[in-house]
């Protein structure tokens, strides 16, 4: 198990897709300036997947944001690789419910392509295959609140994969799953991405799924969000969620991975209270 | 003679006009709050009614009340409770109905009304959707224009009438604009609160999937705001018909609001009520058929 300090990852062999240099997002509000992300210098390899954990509020929505253009930094620079020609940058699975309320399962999942003006037939293939893969097939036509939380969040995955991006920007997407539905979805969501090998950013607060899924993992600081240290998982691929688990190099991997993280958690803690008492 | 009695009237219907408008546009300024406590209770009514869908049970009451109504009304004045030569019976009133509608009448002028209605509707409600939901997105626009809304809605629709035949004319369009101005002001508020009220993970969903402005506004916009809208279309089809009888009673030759008008001058009380039905059918047949276009356009809104 090699654990590598953030610092020293520049220069990679693998080409680099997404290259991030002194990053730094502040947001101004009434209660003052919260620095949310902080001194974040990060390459990350093409079809890289690479996970992010970190205590609450650490910044790493905050981050995928960045990535996504949805929110721009306060200092630093982002360099993202192109994507292929007529493929779109990236998709992002968002935290919590974010499926339109106003459109049917289908017509959620074809949004991406919809909007891209794609031919019906390839909209119907495309939409098809994902849904079955995600076992929604049967509710094409429900709307988003006949369903259940989980299933919400499937659909919102199949919703990003359709769309065909050169990177996928998942945020939490199995928080809402059961322990059954989260281990068929990470055996899915690993084959699916061991077709397409895309880069993939991957947030959650399980350290489990973390070393399950990962190539690298990211553990991040908390208030300012800075990256703590960068591990890379050994394990080989194609990967079987629950053999992988009863391999005692995955015990000590999760448990050192615990233990950075658990540090931070305290941190924070302490820097919370710090604050209410203050 | 005539040109007093003319005079009488206006101050008469602007007046009452003004208090319908007043309570219209405190509709319009409630719908947000009134919108969720009607769905529970909706919803409450589901569970408590055991066999009958709760909206199945709505709709028959709709139809018993007003019935129900008719029946007290008829024995108040055959046993001389009400003063025959102000309220009629319904019996009476029924004979002129069919004579009206025998002869045409009263299909002549409710669809010369309806006409004005729907051109007026289409004309203030399509460009207050536009613009309400462009308002709703972009905040610059919202700047420009909320200050003129604010400055105009509170003046009486009825106290413009006069500048409105000064410019439009004694003919057709001069109805159709006061419709129109009708419809506009409770559409564009509502539109814009809709799509204020839209969360913001939509809009971030559609920027990622580079949803162009258009598809925006169409994919997520329109969309999100369709039930706040819908209240503000029957909000304005409501106040339409306010303003129709009132614009229809000045130098109009047909419509509803002329024919009672000319009811009052030949002392025709029947007549009078004849038109006054009507109004008030036409505004629950309205009430209906939106209720049931709402059902159609918003199956999300479909309880589980
Ligand atoms: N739009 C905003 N305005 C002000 N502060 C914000 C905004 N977005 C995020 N923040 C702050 O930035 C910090 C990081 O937020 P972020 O959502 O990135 O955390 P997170 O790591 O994703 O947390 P969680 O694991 O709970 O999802 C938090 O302190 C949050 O309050
Ligand atoms: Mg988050």
């Amino acid at each position: 198990m090699a654990t590598v300090p953030a610092s020293t990852l520049a220069g990679n062999v693998a080409p680099v897709k997404i290259r991030i240099r002194d990053l730094e997002k502040s947001f101004d509000s009434p209660a003052g300036r919260v620095v949310a992300l902080a001194d974040i210098s990060l390459d990350i390899p093409t079809g890289c997947f690479f996970m992010i954990v970190g205590p609450s509020g650490c910044g790493k929505t905050t981050l995928l944001r960045i990535l996504a253009n949805l929110e721009t930094p306060t200092r630093g620079s982002v360099e993202i690789g192109s994507p292929a020609v007529g493929q779109p940058g990236n998709s992002m699975i968002f935290q919590g419910d974010s499926l339109f309320p106003w459109m049917t399962v289908w017509d959620n999942a074809a949004y991406g392509l919809a909007m891209r003006k794609r031919p019906k037939s390839e909209i119907d293939e495309v939409v098809g295959h994902y849904l079955a893969r995600i076992g929604m097939t049967r509710f094409a036509k429900a709307y988003p609140n006949q369903l259940s939380g989980g299933m919400r969040q499937r659909v919102s995955i199949a919703r990003a994969f359709a769309n065909n991006p050169d990177i996928l920007l998942m945020d939490e997407p199995f928080s809402a799953l059961d322990e059954q539905n989260k281990v068929m979805l990470q055996e899915e969501l690993l084959k699916i991405w061991e077709e397409t090998r895309k880069t993939v950013l991957f947030i959650t607060h399980s350290v489990d799924e973390a070393a399950t899924l990962g190539d690298r993992i990211m553990i991040m600081t908390a208030h300012p969000g800075r990256a703590k240290r960068i591990v890379d998982v050994p394990f080989d691929r194609p990967r079987h969620v629950l053999e992988l688990r009863a391999q005692p190099a995955y015990g000590e991997l999760v448990f050192s991975i615990w233990g950075e993280l658990r540090e931070e958690v305290q941190r924070a803690r302490a820097l919370d209270e710090g604050e209410v008492r203050s | 003679m005539t040109t007093i009695r003319h005079a009488n009237l206006e101050v008469g219907a602007a007046s009452s006009a003004g208090e319908a408008e007043e309570i219209a546009h405190d509709m319009a300024t409630n719908t947000e709050a009134a919108a969720h406590p009607l769905v529970t209770n909706k919803v409450r009514q589901a569970r408590l009614s055991g066999g009958m869908s709760a909206s199945n049970r709505d709709r028959i009451i709709n139809v018993i009340s007003p019935i129900a109504l008719l029946v007290l009304w008829e024995i108040a004045t055959r046993t001389g409770i009400f003063d025959a030569r102000f309220f009629p019976a319904p019996s009476q009133i029924f004979d002129t109905l069919v004579t009206l509608v025998g002869n045409g009448t009263l299909w002549n002028n409710t669809w010369a009304s309806l006409q004005r209605l729907f051109w007026g509707a289409l004309l203030g409600g399509v460009p207050a959707l536009m613009l309400g939901v462009a308002m709703g997105l972009y905040r610059p626009l919202r700047a420009i224009v909320d200050p003129l809304v604010s400055a105009t809605y509170p003046v009486p629709k009825s106290a413009i009438m006069p500048l409105i035949l000064l410019i439009f004319g004694l003919g057709e369009a001069s109805k159709i604009v006061m419709v129109a101005i009708g419809v506009f002001y409770p559409v564009l508020i509502n539109a814009v609160a809709g799509v204020r009220e839209i969360n913001k993970v939509y809009l971030d969903v559609g920027h990622n999937f580079r949803a162009s402005r258009w598809q925006v506004f169409t994919t997520i916009a329109v969309p999100g705001a369709l039930p706040l809208i819908m209240s503000g279309i029957k909000l304005g089809i409501g106040m339409g018909l306010i303003l129709i009888a009132i614009a229809e009673m000045i130098g109009a030759k047909s419509g509803l609001g002329y024919m009672i008008w000319n009811a009052w001058e030949v002392l025709s009380v029947e007549t009078m009520y004849v038109g006054l039905l009507t109004i008030a059918l036409l505004g629950f047949l309205f009430t209906l058929l939106l209720n049931e276009i709402e059902r159609v356009i918003i199956p999300w809104r479909v309880q589980r």
